[in-house]
């Protein structure tokens, strides 16, 4: 990476769009610390503590020496060339981009979320805490927080909806191999949020010795926040390797969306490149007028989890149920900070049906040989409606998140085939 | 004086009783209201269910659960108030529950809403006094009073904060956790109320994990209030549509020995 651009990269510009949160967690209306008084002074602490982390090269140093030797970083980036003749194909002369995927996929763990596991227990150990909790949906926040308590010795007890438990069975088994504690939550429909309110509970009665590693970029300020600068690895990785390939930046960025983790580590970093559009792809479920998970397409500002932000709610701000295909996206809210950007209209957010999904991820099976997770399908899916669109000189990049091993089986159920 | 100051200046401890409002319909929490203020409650809070509640433990997470299902709706809630308030123009009545519902509406209107049924407070898990301005100007706007929480993790340094803007009473939450679980050593109650109450100018009621009147009196010893929510929440799920009866003994129970604990 050459001297200028990581200038660029450190000194956001005056009118610049990574400048927030703002000193109380505010992006905009959105964020904020809205959590029960027990958990407000930790808060306030682990602010503190990621503000000296930041400011500490040796926790930089053990950060990134850990992402290249443990986690396997950097990912590649990956020129489709079958996947983006095969849209070419349907598409009018001259049209067609070119589609590149940052294999985030290829992580220890198989998913994105291990940048962010390593960032947070890094931060647990420096606060002197000794016992890790978690909540998971599809299992693979699950599995990469397992992965580090192993890693670092630490006890880990992970909450995961009743729900999930029974349909991401491969991953609840990785995560007690991995020596975590698995809790099934039953309560409302057994899924993420509900996971999500059992882990604050157990929290709010061990803040003494416990950290909470959130898996995405939401829940009360600094989370969202510090979720994001660690995942933002995924973005400056891929602006520096396009750079280096192609002398120039990308068209296009493209990531699904559950609360949004992976989707802003890749968009932050080019947030104030005027020329690079994103695209966040929410899930739409059985379809919008349905059961869905989209929160910005289908919901209203209201405050869950610690933050304001998109949620599904009925009039009396009574939460909804979300459906996803896909487990990771089959949350009813939204990071804040996607609530922004959507609200001053710097980042484009549609959504993608469980059916589209399926077929985003046959797809990149038959034309690329990479098995992709359900919750990048949805990516997928709407790079498959967007790229026909777009000129042949103009270059996608898309986030393949996680790999799709353990969604095999929900996928063989959904296409009717017998295992 | 207002009613909740009234509640805290009878020359004994205050008795605050808690139930879900519409559990287990909103047609049967007029009569469990009753009871409460019957067997002698100094101060009702009334829950307002909702689908995520974070703080509350097992009881009361099946007391939103059996409100919600039985169609409770936040119009209903106001009305249950409103018709408290006509049958006891003299007992204070406290909202409690969760941001989303309180602000979904705007924070003036919950406010106006609040003040027009006659409610005299209102507890917000989730607002501490960071977010203040979610909610806390609206309802100082028109006289209901903001009751804020404190813990065992608030230290002396933020208390001034949580006092700054609340009024009616500071309800002091005994142990780092969620509702209807384990009971905080009476020592540490006794040093923690100590503290607060060197701070604050306004009662100081304590509440999580009191379950039995031997309980709420050792407290009522050193606090100006006890909360009970869980062990009335739990008769309500024993005797459902019949549980003012039940509701009622435990009341007086409590109440006898909270009012004479000093």
């Amino acid at each position: 990476m050459s001297l200028p651009i990581a200038l660029t990269m450190n000194a956001p510009a005056p009118n610049s769009f990574r400048t927030l949160p703002d000193e109380r967690g505010h992006f905009g209306q959105f964020g904020g610390r809205y959590v029960a008084e027990t958990l407000m002074p930790l808060i306030l602490e682990l602010e503190t503590a990621y503000r000296a982390a930041k400011a500490d090269p040796k926790f930089t140093e053990e950060f990134e020496d850990l992402l290249e030797h443990y986690v396997g970083r950097p990912s590649p980036l990956y020129f489709a060339p079958r996947l983006t003749e095969e849209l070419r194909s349907l598409s009018l002369p001259g049209k067609g981009a070119q589609v590149w995927f940052k294999r985030d996929e290829l992580n220890h763990t198989g998913a994105h979320k291990i940048n962010n596991c390593i960032g947070q227990i890094l931060l647990a150990m420096r606060m002197g805490k000794t016992r890790i909790i978690a909540e998971t949906g599809a299992g693979q926040h699950g599995v990469a927080t397992a992965t580090v308590c192993a890693r670092f010795g630490l006890p880990c007890v992970i909450f995961m909806g009743a729900t999930d438990v029974a349909r991401q069975a491969p991953n609840v088994f990785r995560m007690k191999l991995l020596g975590a504690e698995v809790v099934p939550v039953t309560s409302g429909a057994a899924t993420l949020k509900d996971a999500m309110n059992e882990a604050l509970r157990d929290w709010v009665a061990n803040v003494h010795d416990t950290f909470y590693i959130i898996g995405t970029a939401a829940g009360p300020h600094p989370y969202p926040e510090l979720v994001r600068d660690f995942q933002s690895v995924i973005g400056r990785e891929a602006r520096a390797q396009l750079l280096s390939r192609t002398g120039r930046l990308p068209d296009l960025l493209v990531a699904a969306i559950g609360g949004g983790s992976n989707a802003i580590g890749l968009f932050h970093p080019f947030l104030d490149d005027p020329s690079v559009k994103m695209l966040g792809v929410e899930a739409a479920g059985h379809g919008l007028d349905k059961e869905h998970a989209a929160s910005l397409a289908g919901g209203r500002p209201g405050i869950l989890h610690g933050n304001k932000t998109y949620l599904l709610q009925d009039d009396d701000g009574q939460i909804t149920e979300a459906h996803s295909i896909s487990a990771g996206l089959d949350y009813p809210g939204i990071g804040p900070e996607h609530s922004w950007l959507k609200e001053i209209g710097r980042v484009d957010y549609t959504s993608v049906t469980d059916t589209e999904a399926l077929e985003g991820f046959q797809l990149l099976c038959r034309t690329e040989g990479i098995i992709p997770a359900l919750e990048p399908s949805h990516a997928i899916a709407a790079v498959a409606k967007v790229a026909p669109t777009m000129d042949k000189d103009q270059i996608i990049i898309a986030n393949l998140c996680g790999r799709g091993d353990k969604d095999i089986f929900t996928v063989a159920e959904a296409l009717g085939v017998e295992m | 004086m207002t009613r909740l100051s009234s509640a805290f200046a009878k020359g004994h401890p205050a008795l605050v009783t808690f139930i879900t409002a519409g559990d287990p319909t909103p047609g049967a929490t007029p009569a469990i209201l009753d009871a409460l203020v019957a067997g002698g409650a100094d101060v009702i809070e009334l829950g307002m269910p909702f689908t995520d509640p974070m703080a509350d433990g097992p009881a009361i997470q099946e007391a939103n659960i059996r409100s919600l299902g039985a169609g409770t709706k936040t119009a209903d809630i106001f009305q249950i108030a409103a018709d408290f308030r006509a049958r006891h123009p003299e007992v204070p009545l406290v909202l409690m529950g969760y941001a989303n519902p309180m602000t979904t509406r705007g924070p003036d209107w919950f406010a106006a809403e609040c003040q027009k049924a006659g409610v005299d407070g209102v507890i917000c898990v989730d607002i501490p006094p960071e977010e203040d301005p979610e909610l806390g100007p609206a309802l100082r706007a028109v006289g209901v009073s903001l009751i804020r929480l404190a813990t065992p993790t608030s230290d002396a340094a933020r208390l001034p904060a949580i006092l700054e803007g609340s009024s009616g009473f500071l309800y002091y939450v005994s142990v780092a956790g969620i509702t209807g679980k384990q009971q905080a050593a009476l020592g540490s109650i006794e040093e923690a109320v100590k503290r607060i109450k060197s701070t604050a100018q306004i009662p100081v009621a304590v509440g999580f994990g009191v379950r039995t009147p031997e309980q709420a009196a050792a407290i009522a010893k050193h606090a100006d209030g006890v909360v009970v929510g869980s062990a009335l929440v739990d008769l309500v799920a024993q005797h459902g549509a019949n549980a003012a009866g039940p509701v009622e003994a435990l009341t007086r129970a409590l109440a006898d020995a909270v009012h004479s604990a000093r």
